[in-house]
């Protein structure tokens, strides 16, 4: 085979390889929808996570909470989200003027955003509760305290969990 | 109906600020799990757990599918008078749990106390 044969047959390859980056890329491409369509025929929404306005726009309703004054002791690694402890303690004298009325434990990805709501008052003594959680996968966990005086406070958290609630994929 | 446990610290004196640690055995269903036949399990959850005591509600939660199976609650609450702490809850399927724990307030032995 002379040189100038072997460049011409190298130089016809070229085609072939950019239409099989092609239709692997379509394959990919194709392969990446049908695997997300089950999550949306089931109408779940754990796949997409909220913004901390989205989480806490149904409960604040156009007030303003501070990110301040409040605790969220919650474990960084997770290992199975189907039980996370999970800690909320907040600075107040807890008193019959000043006191927390409500206490909001908030999920990112969950299909349900509110997880709990506890109801406190002076006759509680501390603002300070414990509860375990139920996370579908990696998210920030917002924790939101109400005041008497109608004013708010959160504090968020992140958790990476290797194991989701929801066996789902999500 | 389900089974619940209450711990509290040993002993207490009025006006303290007790620590309550309360499990419930519920199973806690999402509604989003599946069987091993492969058909959904319909939602339970707890809608509402309350604690009273002395004639006053001290402690309400309102859980959803976000908390785990055999929920476990600590809360604080003032004791002032013997009493009982009485633990309800309903979930989904409208079923209703009770649970009655007796409050022992120590009164402090002073002078007065022993006469």
């Amino acid at each position: 085979m002379t040189p100038a044969a072997s460049l011409t047959r190298l130089l016809k390859l070229v085609p072939a390889r950019r239409h099989w980056l092609q239709s692997m890329a379509q394959g990919v491409l194709a392969l990446a929808v049908l695997r997300a369509w089950p999550a949306r025929a089931q109408g779940m929404v754990s796949g997409q996570l909220l913004s901390l306005p989205q989480m806490l726009e149904p409960l604040l309703q156009g007030r303003v909470a501070k990110p301040q004054g409040l605790r969220l002791e919650l474990p960084v690694l997770v290992d199975n989200g189907s039980l996370v402890p999970v800690r909320v303690q907040v600075d107040s004298p807890m008193t019959e003027q000043d006191h927390i009325t409500h206490i909001y434990l908030l999920s990112q990805r969950n299909p349900v955003t509110q997880m709990a709501v506890f109801h406190l008052g002076p006759w509680s003594g501390r603002a300070e509760v414990s509860a375990r959680l139920r996370l579908a996968g990696s998210q920030l966990v917002v924790a939101l305290a109400r005041r008497s005086d109608g004013s708010f406070c959160y504090q968020s958290a992140d958790a990476l969990v290797t194991e989701s609630a929801c066996v789902d994929g999500s | 109906m389900g089974n619940a446990r209450l711990l509290l610290p040993e002993s207490m004196a009025p006006g303290d600020v007790v620590k309550a640690r309360l499990l419930v055995e519920h199973p806690m269903h999402t509604g989003y799990l599946q069987d091993l036949q492969g058909r959904l399990v319909a939602r339970n959850v707890i809608l509402l757990l309350t604690c009273d005591y002395g004639g006053r509600e001290v402690f309400r939660v309102e859980p959803s599918s976000g908390i785990a199976g055999n929920p476990l609650f600590e809360f604080f609450f003032r004791v002032q008078n013997p009493g009982e702490l009485r633990v309800r809850w309903v979930d989904d399927r409208g079923l209703a749990g009770e649970l009655l724990h007796p409050v022992t307030v120590q009164v402090p032995a002073g002078p007065s106390a022993g006469a």
